[in-house]
């Protein structure tokens, strides 16, 4: 377990979003620790929380898989990476920062990455959006984020509004 | 006490930070320029090599900025500070969310709160498509930010490049069925080849 958050952490670059393919094909493809359907749940509730966005959803999924002994590994393991390529670098930091061919191989990897968070994307619609409530409300999120400049947490907390809202009228509506 | 401080600080930033990564960048620079810590040069060249290096931002930042003023104990300690709010909230809301799983309000707000993640999701992809092959830098304009404009020869479009590396990557794990990391450094060598 230590070692599937390690790799999580030393192969994320860009932060939060550039964490989901990755932790989507670990943990719900490889491991099957959590279902599609839970895995948007950790992202949801690791960006409505304060701190680090990767922490808060590695975290969750060790948590959920070993109660607190889970949460610290998880945690452990997401950090290390970063923690241990700082204090090697830090000395020759600021030179690292300006050669070429490190950005060059940056660069590529947000190409690459814009790619694989568009798949994982679209596997975790194809497991959430099955009625069209759902999908009123993923539109209404991406235009509220994209256009109308609303912060996530904003976002999430008004569409879990939202669905409440929907959830209780459906319930009312059954017989 | 040095140590104390540097764990209140990333204490307060990991507790106070909401929306991750760029959002968290200003409240960490108030902090350091309060406490006289580091040259807000230096500080903008932290935040372009957390951008490229691998693992959370805030991570990166906290563990350099530990480093610097404190030596390797300051350096656990202020990553230590900014994980710890984390650890106990996410916890909290998910032993709430196991105990509350059946009752209408937590299933209500699941409800909602699953699509509008994928939105989110969708968002991110428009974001970065931005950033890392249209090149409009949405990013606060930190020196040294990894857009397109750093490199590459002045006047030529790296338009097509970058999106020649985003169908490679993927067609390769949608056909081919390329795991995410070798995805990952094979954008590395496409990004020297080619950007």
């Amino acid at each position: 377990m230590f070692l599937s958050f390690f790799k999580i952490g030393a192969f994320t670059i860009g932060g939060g979003y550039a964490m989901l393919p990755l932790m989507e094909q670990e943990f719900v493809e490889h491991k099957k620790w959590v279902d599609p359907v839970e895995i948007v749940d950790v992202f949801a509730v690791a960006q409505s929380l304060p701190g680090v966005i990767a922490i808060n959803a590695s975290i969750y999924i060790g948590y959920k898989v070993d109660r607190i002994r889970g949460a610290l590994v998880a945690a452990l393991g997401v950090i290390l990476p970063s923690f241990l390529v700082i204090l090697g670098i830090a000395a020759v930091l600021l030179k690292f920062q300006e050669n070429l061919w490190v950005q060059k191989a940056f660069a590529g990897v947000r190409a690459g990455v814009t790619a694989l968070i568009l798949l994982s994307g679209i596997k975790l619609g194809k497991a959430i959006l099955k009625n069209r409530a759902a999908w009123i409300i993923a539109v209404g999120a991406f235009l509220l984020l994209l256009v109308g400049k609303v912060q996530a947490v904003v976002v999430i907390l008004s569409s879990g509004m939202v669905g409440l809202g929907m959830y209780i009228v459906r319930q009312r509506g059954k017989p | 006490m040095i140590y104390l401080e540097l764990f209140g600080v990333f204490f307060k930033i990991g507790l106070f930070g909401f929306g991750g990564g760029y959002a968290m960048i200003p409240l960490l620079e108030g902090e350091i320029s309060a406490h006289g810590w580091l040259p807000v040069r230096e500080f903008a060249d932290i935040v372009a090599i957390s951008q490229m290096t691998p693992g959370p931002i805030m991570v990166n930042a906290a563990t350099y900025i530990g480093y610097r003023v404190a030596g390797f104990l300051g350096s656990a300690i202020a990553t230590f500070g900014v994980s710890l709010p984390s650890l106990v909230l996410v916890m909290l809301v998910a032993l709430s969310i196991r105990v509350f799983k059946e009752s209408v309000g937590v299933q209500g707000i699941l409800y909602g709160i699953r699509p509008g993640t994928v939105g989110l999701i969708a968002a991110a992809v428009v974001f970065f498509a931005r950033v890392s092959i249209i090149h409009q830098p949405e990013l606060p304009p930190f020196r040294g930010t990894v857009g397109l404009d750093s490199i590459g020869l002045p006047g030529v479009s790296l338009v097509l490049p970058a999106l020649g590396i985003f169908f490679i990557i993927l067609l390769g794990s949608k056909r081919l069925g390329l795991k995410a990391i070798p995805a990952v450094i094979l954008s590395a060598l496409l990004g020297m080849a080619l950007l």
